[in-house]
């Protein structure tokens, strides 16, 4: 019986969470251009995001494509750098290795618009004129730390011989660092990116403080700009339903291998 | 082996560039007109604005109330997902992790949409309702981390010492649970006290929070009224920073 009310429980709140998301889904197949107004099925609006035929289809794909491009280039940056300053932080004592991890701390912590605005009045600042160079610096800057946090933990673990013991078997540096370090590093190297990646992706506040007045769109910016105008552009109906089915999906799978393994484990 | 401490170097000096700079910057921002000289006149100006002072109590209020509303539903959410015997399935732990990885401009937009068409007015209502939607999986993960860790020993030992299970639950497993509280109050709090686009989606932007003055200020070119009201907004979050490490060190006990 007590099962019973923590299941309802549970589904009730789910079923609240995703009403929205259903929602957007249920109405990415009809024509109209006013959600909520059925007018009858029809996968229209699909056709309209792939074949680009529709009002303003150039910035939205074009918006489509500065999101990925800006996350792909961010998350590689941060993950070289982030990755390049964990092995050194690692081989710090003392203040400086205070003083660095604080500063590393800081971008996690601050709320995203804190960081849109100090960018920005960086940018102000230096002179530098604004649009895809600044958006994608602030990208490094909020995406880096998190490369850090995940590639140290990797380092803790390392058994500090085994370099060692390459240096003195006659690799050279260079050697061992790419078939003896880079090996062990690549989990938290490869989580490092996937989270950027994702943050990046995600990022609404700290581009729109950094992308200045040259029209640069990103997915959320041009959302955001849509949204205030009024009408929502039907076709990001279908394409909201795409990703969010695609990163369910994804995720579905990734969680419960893990939580089936874990488990597993466990036993 | 120490020589591999200067491969920090180069992200040491990224970090003094794009992180502390920034942020002296602000501060330096805040304390000067648009001239450049010295002055407090951006402090006066805000705590002399009846509006600004009511929005930036109004931000505050929002954020408590949300983040007060997560933990109600957000706490037994976890309980139960973190109790083996009432809930077996994996599923449906990752569907509640699920929505922190969409983007939430695109969540709350849809949110607001069918607010809009069942017919709802926009204004603080929906404004809460909205940010608990956003915000609720952020309170139930970490929550729900520290009770699915926790040492299922100590509830027993209670038990066995005569405890009866309500005891159990308020004695034992909150206060070894408030880790988990603090990190999901964190994770609430601070992006609802900060927040722009969503308070402007969900209500239409009949109501102003904190966030959209910073941001109007910043894009009318008001850079210097802009820098002083983020300032005070650091301060805000420095002081629960402060207030969760505290926390963090007197409830050592599991973490």
């Amino acid at each position: 019986m007590k099962r019973f009310f923590a299941q309802c429980y549970i589904w009730l709140l789910l079923i609240v969470l995703y009403a929205p998301i259903v929602f957007i889904a249920v109405f990415s197949f009809t024509e109209s251009k006013v959600l909520g107004n059925w007018t009858g099925f029809s996968t229209k609006l699909y056709a309209n995001l792939f074949t680009g035929n529709m009002q303003g289809t150039g910035s939205l794909m074009s918006a489509i494509e500065n999101t990925l491009i800006i996350a792909l280039i961010a998350a590689t940056v941060s993950t070289i750098l982030g990755t390049i300053a964990a092995i050194g932080i690692h081989n710090m004592r003392g203040r400086a290795k205070h003083a660095i991890t604080f500063l590393n701390n800081i971008p996690m912590l601050n709320p995203d618009i804190i960081t849109g605005v100090s960018l920005f009045l960086l940018f102000v600042f230096l002179h530098v004129s604004q649009g895809y160079v600044t958006v994608v610096l602030a990208h490094i800057t909020f995406c880096t730390p998190y490369v850090v946090l995940s590639v140290l933990p990797k380092l803790t673990q390392m058994n500090p011989n085994i370099y060692e013991a390459a240096l003195d078997l006659g690799a050279t540096p260079f050697q061992a660092l790419r078939k003896v370090l880079m090996p062990m590093l690549k989990p938290g190297m490869i989580s490092g990116f996937i989270l950027a990646f994702t943050m990046s992706l995600d990022d609404f506040a700290v581009t729109f403080f950094t992308r200045g007045t040259i029209g640069l769109d990103t997915l959320s910016t041009y959302i955001y700009t849509d949204a205030r105008k009024g009408g929502l552009t039907p076709e990001l109906r279908p394409m909201i339903t795409i990703m969010f089915v695609g990163i369910l999906l994804l995720l579905l799978i990734i969680n419960i291998r893990k939580i089936r393994n874990s488990n597993q484990q466990a036993a | 082996m120490n020589k591999r401490s200067s491969w920090a170097l180069p992200y040491a000096i990224f970090l003094v560039l794009f992180v502390a700079l920034p942020l002296i910057l602000i501060m330096v921002y805040a304390f000067q007109d648009s001239s450049g000289s010295f002055t407090f006149a951006n402090f006066t100006k805000f705590f002399t604005d009846a509006d600004a002072i009511g929005t930036f109590a109004l931000s505050l209020e929002v954020a408590i109330e949300n983040t007060a509303i997560c933990i109600l539903l957000g706490y037994p959410a976890a309980w139960i997902l973190a109790n083996r015997k009432l809930n077996r399935s994996a599923v449906t732990i990752v569907l509640f992790i699920m929505p922190m990885w969409i983007n939430a401009l695109m969540r709350t937009l849809a949110t607001a949409e069918l607010f809009h068409m069942v017919g709802i007015q926009l204004g603080k209502g929906t404004l809460l309702v909205g940010m608990v939607y956003d915000y609720l999986p952020f309170m139930i993960y970490p929550i729900y981390n520290i009770l699915n860790k926790m040492d299922k020993s100590y509830a027993e030992a209670a038990a066995d010492l005569g405890a009866t299970p309500w005891q159990v639950f308020w004695k034992v497993q909150v206060p070894l649970s408030m880790p988990g509280v603090v990190s999901g109050i964190m994770m609430v709090f601070m992006p609802t006290v900060s927040t722009f686009a969503i308070s402007e989606f969900l209500t239409n932007n009949k109501i102003k929070l904190f966030g959209t003055i910073i941001q109007e200020n910043i894009n009318s070119s008001m850079w210097n009224y802009g820098a002083a009201l983020s300032l005070i907004m650091l301060v805000i979050i420095g002081i629960t920073t402060l207030l969760q490490d505290n926390n963090k060190e007197n409830s050592g006990v599991i973490v």
